[in-house]
């Protein structure tokens, strides 16, 4: 076991070189200067030189590329051209919503998801098929900040349950603030969850070893809890960590949306302003932090499968 | 000899639907299983017999519908004896249980077996964990698992299909039922481990005086094991009787078809007893 954590995380490091690689150049190919961004309109080309000069823009490519490598292994950053600061200091400030945000939504997509599969294939009746199909549709064909404009007027702005947007000062806050965009984003990947989730509740329902706990007498919730779903569950696993790559996604839109103060909004921002070292600095965390989620994944997959664990 | 009837299966009807329409499975089928009494069950695939056992579970289908008949089990109909007139899962393990044909898809993959064979029983019963172990051990002890303390902690991939088969046999005896009814539990196993099973069915049997319905293909199983057989072909029981009347002189031609087409027993001779040897004979003289 230790020896396959090491083997992944070695393999890790021509993905995250890859990651970075492009990043690099996706960045440098995008059109605009962060000099003129940063000056605005009415900056010359000596203020614009200067700059750069400052920055390191004037450097050759190459030598750029591979500042930022070295920086990248010693885990610097660079500074960010808009914010005047390193980068490493503005992800301290950020990534904790960023990532509270993933953490409530991966949350609300269980707290939905599983209910819903184990409804489904535990009735095995029309109404709910058509019940969790025509959510998984329309959920599917909403985008994450259209849903999470939806939920800012309905439950938000018309009811006023809920926090329309900000962040709060306090943990309580964070999560009472979290609760609508931690929809938002987790209905990004209910659909995906759920029609899997249904799928393999309903193989293991009617699988032999469920009928021959049933022939046992086992009583329904047991069979469901020990039987159904604990095979279930293992496919579930595997989902839901692959789903974590689409939750990055969602989570830095729909910051944007209720105005939270994590690295999306940052990107946004980083994008526009084409602050090349933070822009490159979120690809390569987030690149990093989903293969991690994935290798997460595999590795709470083998402890949960006992035929993966004892080898068989 | 003739004891009361423990397990009543009377004039079963039942019908499926399917894509071509709704179907007749099952056509007043009836049998009578005595306390004690290992009974076969023969037919070709697709007879009705594995429907036949799990219709007196209570595990049809779900697309499956009981037209008639009654099913009495000590005298009590459990089709309807449930609560709210439903059918009777109490009896389930407590009275009857089933050994299934595949211990290799049957057992859930993912739970230690010790546990499999006795999560019902500690359920019911309200054992402890310790007791509910300690009484998985017992079991895989006399179902002949070797080293039961050990092997009730592993997980099914890590046992044999023979071992697979004792433990479900270990768990399918759990609660003490009266009724073991065996889809058949040895086609799954090769020829060795097969017979090795079929001695602990008949050990089992013996020991538990156990009512036994026993389903297979397998006529020389059905000589080694039952006392009476009833066959099966189309979802009717065409033939019934005492084993050695049937097999000597079998009132129906397919009766008579299948006994011819049951190969020959080269294997343990000594195994075989009389009415098999005459089986042989039989089919020597044809």
């Amino acid at each position: 076991m230790g020896k396959y954590i090491l083997r992944r995380v070695l393999l890790m490091i021509p993905i995250v070189l890859g990651v970075a690689t492009l990043s690099f150049i996706l960045m440098k190919l995008a059109p605009g200067d962060p000099a003129a961004a940063y000056l605005g309109d009415k900056a010359t080309p000596e203020t614009v030189a200067r700059l750069h000069r400052a920055w390191g823009l004037d450097q050759p490519m190459i030598i750029q590329y591979f500042q930022f490598l070295g920086g990248l292994v010693v885990g610097d950053f660079g500074r960010s051209f808009l914010f005047q600061t390193t980068v490493l200091e503005l992800l301290k400030l950020r990534m904790p919503a960023t990532l509270m945000l993933m953490l409530v939504s991966l949350v609300f997509a269980v707290i939905i998801s599983v209910p819903l599969s184990l409804w489904v294939a535990a009735t095995k009746s029309s109404a709910s098929a058509i019940v969790s199909r025509v959510f998984t549709a329309t959920v599917q064909g909403m985008p994450a900040f259209f849903v999470g404009t939806l939920l800012i007027l309905v439950l938000g702005v018309n009811t006023g349950l809920f926090p329309v947007g900000g962040y709060g000062s306090s943990l309580g806050e964070h999560l009472y603030s979290l609760v609508l965009p931690g929809i938002a984003v987790a209905l990004t990947i209910c659909p995906v969850l759920i029609r899997s989730l249904t799928a393999a509740l309903s193989d293991s329902m009617s699988a032999e070893y469920t009928n021959f706990a049933a022939s046992k007498g086992l009583s329904r919730s047991k069979i469901v809890r020990n039987y159904a779903f604990r095979n279930a569950g293992i496919t579930g696993i595997s989902i839901l960590g692959i789903q974590v790559g689409h939750l990055v996604g969602g989570a830095l839109v729909v910051e944007n949306v209720f105005a939270i103060p994590g690295v999306g909004s940052l990107l946004m921002e980083a994008v526009l302003a084409r602050d090349y070292n933070v822009v490159q600095a979120l690809t390569v965390i987030f690149g990093v932090l989903v293969v991690a989620v994935y290798l997460l994944t595999d590795i709470v997959y083998s402890i949960v499968d006992p035929r993966v664990r004892l080898g068989a | 000899m003739s004891r009361e009837p423990i397990l009543e299966v009377d004039s079963l009807t039942v019908d499926i639907d399917g894509q071509a329409g709704r179907r007749r499975i099952l056509d007043d089928v009836s049998i009578r299983l005595e306390a004690g009494e290992p009974m076969g069950l023969v037919g070709e695939s697709g007879s009705g017999k594995s429907m036949t056992l799990r219709s007196i579970l209570g595990m049809l289908p779900p697309t499956a519908t009981i037209v008639d008949g009654e099913i009495r089990f000590q005298g009590r109909n459990i089709l309807t004896s449930g609560p709210g007139g439903k059918f009777d899962q109490r009896i389930r393990g407590t009275g009857i249980s089933m050994v299934f044909q595949e211990p290799a898809i049957a057992l859930n993959p993912v739970m230690k077996v010790g546990r499999q064979i006795t999560d019902a029983v500690a359920e019911h019963r309200g054992l402890s964990k310790r007791a509910a172990h300690d009484l998985a051990v017992d079991l895989m002890d006399r179902v002949g698992i070797a080293d039961p303390e050990r092997r009730a902690a592993n997980y099914p991939f890590q046992l044999s299909g023979g071992m697979r088969q004792r433990v479900m046999i270990a768990a399918a005896l759990a609660q003490e039922p009266q009724v073991l009814l065996c889809d058949e539990p040895t086609t799954a196993l090769d020829v060795t481990i097969q017979a090795q099973v079929l001695d602990l069915f008949r050990s089992m049997q013996q020991e538990n005086d156990l009512g036994l319905l026993y389903v297979t293909h397998d006529l020389a199983v059905v000589a080694q094991l039952c006392q009476s057989i009833s066959v099966m072909k189309d979802g009717r029981i065409i033939e019934h009787g005492v084993l050695q009347e049937v097999f000597d002189d079998p009132a129906e031609d397919y009766t008579r078809t299948l006994l011819s087409a049951t190969p020959r027993i080269d294997g343990p001779a000594q195994r075989v007893d009389g009415s098999a040897s005459r089986l042989t004979s039989r089919e020597e003289a044809q």
